[in-house]
């Protein structure tokens, strides 16, 4: 059982996606600080992939810039330590399957326990695949973290009832990115999940303004910005924290 | 050689995102359904007898045996199936299987672009709408197939990702299909990705190596002693030995596209330079860097500039069942060559990394002893790709 928890105490949570080394470390740290000091809850910290599969354009462009920097999984388990120094809130690693598999998966899961990060998010990890990694992060108390789609269907109760951590609804089908509008029944598929489970469950996919925001938490527990915060990385490169900073005050106003 | 699970030992599996997840139950469910039905059969029959021009031939190469001068060489001629290639066993049987559970549109991604002109013409037969992802860079090695795929109804969208090649386009199709799955059946092109594909794929080209064994008991009476197929994913390969998995003393060489050889970083022979590890949907060996990021492979053929392998390959070579040989860009070269002047047939550069390898290892046999070198497709595609190897230039 991790910390993650803390982050859904107090009311609506705002969780941030950024990715490690976009464009290069010393910007993601200063990012995450004014995500952080401006009121995001749980940061969600991207290992970047050569190939990431379920992502648009934007978050595949920031995979590219990190990669091109030089990043590195040991660098970021590096990075992370010295984060965790003064960012007290919880963190979570979100990267694909083979990044932990190619590391060792107990030595990768360990090394998160070391360095306090308190939960993996791997979207080309669905329910059947979970044991490939699930019996490290029960032994180091990392929590695997569940995703439901819209076509999840009749798979919500079995995947919220061994959920851990938050669930991750995908608001919308295809990749990762901004949307104008979000029209799957998430209501009804939040009702499915409270029946089966009591972890909290925040929406993510296509959130970018502070109405989705406000719109997609007050049908869950929270809403999950990746995209709109990565255009702000690729607009302003190493000037970007700042503008971080008052957009992630914006979307957390919107769910107080 | 499936378990329920869709592993082959310990490879194969499914991940993939979770939005694709009852797609691909939904898939297998229909397949487990349809494979046993014999109406089913019966028209997918029809169709590769009737359209695809099967059985193929399996014929002697005379020349080229007197030439090698050991083993007898038989040559299964997948070339001469309709659209030029074997991609038409496993698009036709999908496209049926899409059709019944009620799919409008295929997507599929392409390397060389023979799977996506064997997929636009399998949606312009059945009245289906076609998409196909391609890497920008093999639009311009592979750009007579591009019009092909456009002429035949297709919209081919060019791919600009990563290294802008096969594996950007099974990513690209990926992404696709979780943004519109009610509709649209991916129709994949290799025996890789998550299950069922690597099954549902294999057992669609395994037609190839049913017709090779009844064709050489008729010709010989007997078994071959070697099987060989160029490998990129896999599906020839794997079309190519399946029946003779259980005969032991059949060997099953898949030949690998080296590129400028093994021990540069220009390859994409997987089996000789990759690990273990976890991409496309499947657990296989792949090409990747020490962090698991996927390697930027390199082939002249843009049908084997693939990263990975698929997973009963994998398999197969864990058990030491069949030999994973590496074959360089000039080998293949040369055997695109030797193989039209000698026997008067192009081969598409893929299927001359095989024949690449059998002037290797006929020389090595006995005169009494056969091999069997599956042409996967024809070599028209490639023709200006080959000049240019050879520093000239024509006009397409």
């Amino acid at each position: 059982m991790s910390n993650i928890k803390s982050a859904f105490a107090d009311g609506k949570a705002f969780i941030a996606f950024i990715t490690c080394g976009d464009p290069d470390l010393k910007t993601t740290a200063a990012a995450v600080r004014a995500a952080v000091e401006n009121g995001a809850d749980l940061i969600e910290l991207g290992i970047p992939f050569s190939d990431p599969t379920a992502e648009g354009p934007v978050i595949q462009g920031a995979n590219l810039r990190a990669l091109s920097g030089g990043v590195t999984t040991d660098l970021i388990f590096a990075f992370v330590k010295e984060l965790r120094q003064d960012v007290k809130i919880p963190m979570v690693f979100m990267t694909y399957a083979n990044v932990i598999f190619s590391y060792g998966a107990e030595r990768f899961i360990s090394a998160c326990r070391d360095i306090g990060i308190d939960g993996l998010i791997l979207p080309d990890l669905p329910f059947e695949e979970k044991e490939e990694f699930l019996p490290f992060c029960h032994k180091y108390g990392v929590d695997l973290i569940s995703l439901i789609a819209p076509t999840s269907a009749n798979r919500i109760a079995m995947i919220a009832k061994e959920a851990e951590g938050f669930l991750y609804l995908v608001s919308s089908l295809g990749v990762t990115g901004t949307r104008s509008e979000i029209t799957t029944d998430l209501a009804s598929i939040v009702r499915v999940v409270r029946e089966n489970t009591d972890i909290p469950c925040a929406i993510g996919f296509g959130i970018s303004t502070p109405e989705q925001a406000k719109k997609m938490a007050g049908l869950s527990d929270g809403a999950i910005v990746g995209s709109a915060i990565i255009k702000l990385l690729e607009q302003y490169g190493t000037d970007a924290p700042a503008h971080i900073g008052a957009y992630v005050k914006s979307m957390k106003d919107a769910l107080r | 050689m499936t378990n329920p699970n869709g592993r082959f030992g310990i490879h194969g599996g499914q991940y993939i995102p979770e939005t694709l997840m009852n797609a691909v139950i939904e898939l297998e469910e229909a397949y487990n359904h349809y494979k046993n039905d014999p109406a089913f059969n019966r028209e997918l029959t029809e169709l590769l007898n009737e359209y695809a021009g099967r059985p193929s031939r399996l014929y002697f190469a005379r020349k080229m045996t007197e030439d090698l001068g050991g083993a007898k060489i038989y040559l299964k001629r997948e070339d001469l199936n309709h659209t030029g290639a074997h991609k038409i066993n496993n698009v036709l049987g999908q496209a049926l299987l899409a059709k019944k559970m009620g799919k409008t549109r295929l997507i599929a991604e392409t390397g060389a672009g023979q799977h996506g002109v064997a997929t636009a013409t399998a949606a312009a037969l059945m009245g289906m709408e076609c998409v196909v992802f391609m890497g920008e860079e093999d639009t311009v090695r592979q750009a007579l197939n591009v019009y092909r795929m456009r002429l035949l109804g297709a919209t081919v969208i060019p791919v600009k990702t990563g290294t802008a090649t096969l594996k950007d386009a099974v990513s690209e199709a990926m992404r696709e299909w979780t943004s519109r799955i009610s509709d649209t059946h991916y129709c994949l092109g290799s025996v890789m990705g998550p299950h069922p594909f690597p099954t549902i794929v294999r057992d669609f080209q395994s037609v190839i190596s049913r017709e090779i064994k009844e064709q050489l008991f008729q010709k010989e009476g007997r078994l071959p002693d070697a099987v060989l197929a160029c490998v990129g994913g896999g599906s020839n390969a794997i079309g190519s030995f399946y029946h003779f998995i259980g005969d032991k003393n059949v060997r099953l060489i898949g030949c690998e596209a080296a590129g400028r050889g093994i021990d540069t970083f220009q390859t994409a022979a997987t089996m000789n330079t990759g690990r273990l590890g976890i991409f496309h949907g499947m657990k296989s060996y792949f090409c990747q860097d020490e962090y698991g990021q996927i390697a930027p492979v390199y082939s002249i053929s843009a049908g084997l500039d693939y990263p990975g392998v698929g997973p009963e390959h994998a398999y197969l070579h864990d058990i030491g069942r069949a030999e994973y040989v590496p074959v360089t860009d000039d080998e293949a070269v040369d055997a695109f060559e030797y193989l039209s002047r000698m026997e008067g047939i192009i081969p598409a550069i893929e299927s001359a990394h095989a024949v690449a390898y059998a002037r290797k290892l006929a020389p090595s046999m006995q005169k009494d002893q056969i091999i069997v070198i599956t042409i996967s497709g024809r070599g028209d595609k490639d023709c200006a790709a080959i000049a240019r190897y050879r520093g000239e230039d024509i006009h397409e």
